[in-house]
């Protein structure tokens, strides 16, 4: 079993058009900066992105709407973004909002091998239309369906070469979840080590759901919000 | 007249030592500048963190460190990390005592709408229809009425739902007031220098007025 690979451009190598991929992160926190920049360079189009956000006009996600490659947004949040406003007012870009909640535990439950949930987020709301809607304990919860993603690409702050991930801080966000429900996931890591050196009792996410990864280099990790207090 | 940071200081007085509470974007954030030193509560970020702590000085921001704002933030001693589907979990099992939102309308029986304006760009309801589903008590900061002057709190919402039944409490700039089980706003106080005819006067949904309605300490 050899899941490294030596580059963003190794690890997204069969990835083709029309593809639908899950993407790793909150924002700018945690994505998968590499991967995005390989996705990019190979140019492939007609992408269906499930990520919670969708980048800023010139970072993450945002830098694959500059170049028309994503055709859908899977997302709960696409403020601050003003190419993304353009593209879905134009009708350029399709945008399936979903509640947050929701979104991580579609993941999950693809992770899980778990068709569906139940879950009262956006019961009596436009999210329930079409929904079927039923009553637990006097209660009303919305079936909500796993998702089914072809490639899954997540950004960890450490990886073994087994496709074990540890994340940092809130970069974890829905990098796990993310890489769950992948049939292929591939993970960018700022370091890379030898099977045997992460102690396996901080592994976040174990390999079994990993099948490429591979080094980063140069992570920009942009900041959205910068604040501060004075001392 | 309460400005936002009057508004968040009252709200401050609902927390409870010992509380876990998610706070929203905006005013709420704003509720954690003034909840009392040894009142302990622990703030939940719905992007992974229980035990937020105040803004980074400047030079020690770290990018793999924000809240749900994407504000670089801090930690404090027992804070613990988690993925979104457990943050959400803990959310929709009840284990959040507070959550403290915005709203662009409450009503009378405790529905409330902010996320979405027909017609104007949509951004996403982020973690709020999922927060306002499961929360145990909700307590809404707004402004009474909106630019065109126009009451938030109606007898019905107009624009498009977040949830069903579920606010608890509002406060406003003008006053504090509960939401009944079996509908209606309940006065409990007004705001410093303001009558009951003025709050009166900007709420459009059923007011229940019982006995002298006293003026809030802040």
């Amino acid at each position: 079993m050899n899941k490294v690979v030596t580059s963003a451009d190794e690890a997204i190598r069969d990835i083709s058009n029309n593809t639908v991929l899950g993407l790793g992160g909150f924002g700018l926190c945690g994505i998968p900066e590499n991967s995005i920049d390989a996705l990019i360079r190979k140019g492939v189009t007609g992408l269906t992105c499930i990520s919670n956000n969708a980048g800023v006009d010139d970072f993450g996600i945002g830098l694959m709407l500059q170049t028309r490659q994503v055709r859908k947004m899977i997302s709960s949040y696409v403020g601050e973004n003003a190419e993304f406003e353009r593209q879905l007012l134009s009708g350029e870009l399709l945008v399936d909002l979903i509640p947050q909640g929701t979104l991580a535990t579609r993941l999950m439950a693809a992770g899980y091998g778990m068709p569906a949930i139940y879950t009262p987020a956006g019961v009596g709301t436009e999210v329930a239309d079409g929904k079927e809607v039923r009553n637990f304990n006097g209660k009303d919860y919305l079936l909500e369906h796993a998702f089914d993603i072809d490639y899954s690409i997540v950004k960890a702050w450490k990886g073994d070469t087994q496709g074990n991930l540890i994340f940092r801080m809130t970069s974890r966000n829905f990098n796990p979840l993310i890489a769950m429900a992948g049939k292929i996931t591939i993970a960018e890591v700022e370091e890379l080590v030898p099977a045997g050196e992460l102690d396996p009792d901080h592994i976040h996410l174990p390999g079994i759901y990993v099948h490429r990864i591979f080094k980063g280099s140069n992570y920009q990790k942009r900041i959205e919000q910068r604040t501060v207090r004075t001392a | 007249m309460l400005d936002k940071n009057g508004i968040a200081k009252r709200i401050a007085r609902e927390v409870k030592d010992g509380m876990y509470v998610n706070l929203g974007i905006g005013i709420p954030t704003l509720v954690a500048n003034f909840i009392p030193e040894g009142t302990n509560v622990v703030l939940q970020s719905e992007n992974g963190l229980l035990g937020i702590g105040p803004f980074p000085l400047a030079g020690e921001e770290d990018p793999d460190l924000i809240n749900a704002g994407k504000q670089t933030i801090t930690t404090v001693p027992g804070s613990a990390f988690f993925d979104s589907a457990l943050s959400f979990g803990m959310i929709r099992a009840g284990k959040v005592d507070l959550t403290i939102l915005g709203a662009m309308e409450v009503s009378e029986n405790g529905d409330i709408a902010n996320w979405k304006i027909p017609g104007k760009m949509v951004k996403g309801m982020g973690g709020a229809m999922d927060l306002v589903a499961s929360a145990r008590n909700i307590i809404v900061a707004m402004q009474h009425v909106n630019k065109a002057g126009e009451s938030k709190l109606l007898p019905a919402c107009s624009l498009p739902l977040t949830g069903l039944r579920c606010v608890k409490k509002i406060v406003t700039e003008l006053a504090v007031l509960d939401v009944l089980p079996e509908g209606g706003f309940r006065l409990l106080e007004r705001a410093p220098g303001i009558s009951v005819d003025e709050i009166r006067n900007a709420t459009a949904g059923k007011l229940i007025i019982e006995g002298e309605i006293p003026e809030m300490s802040l």
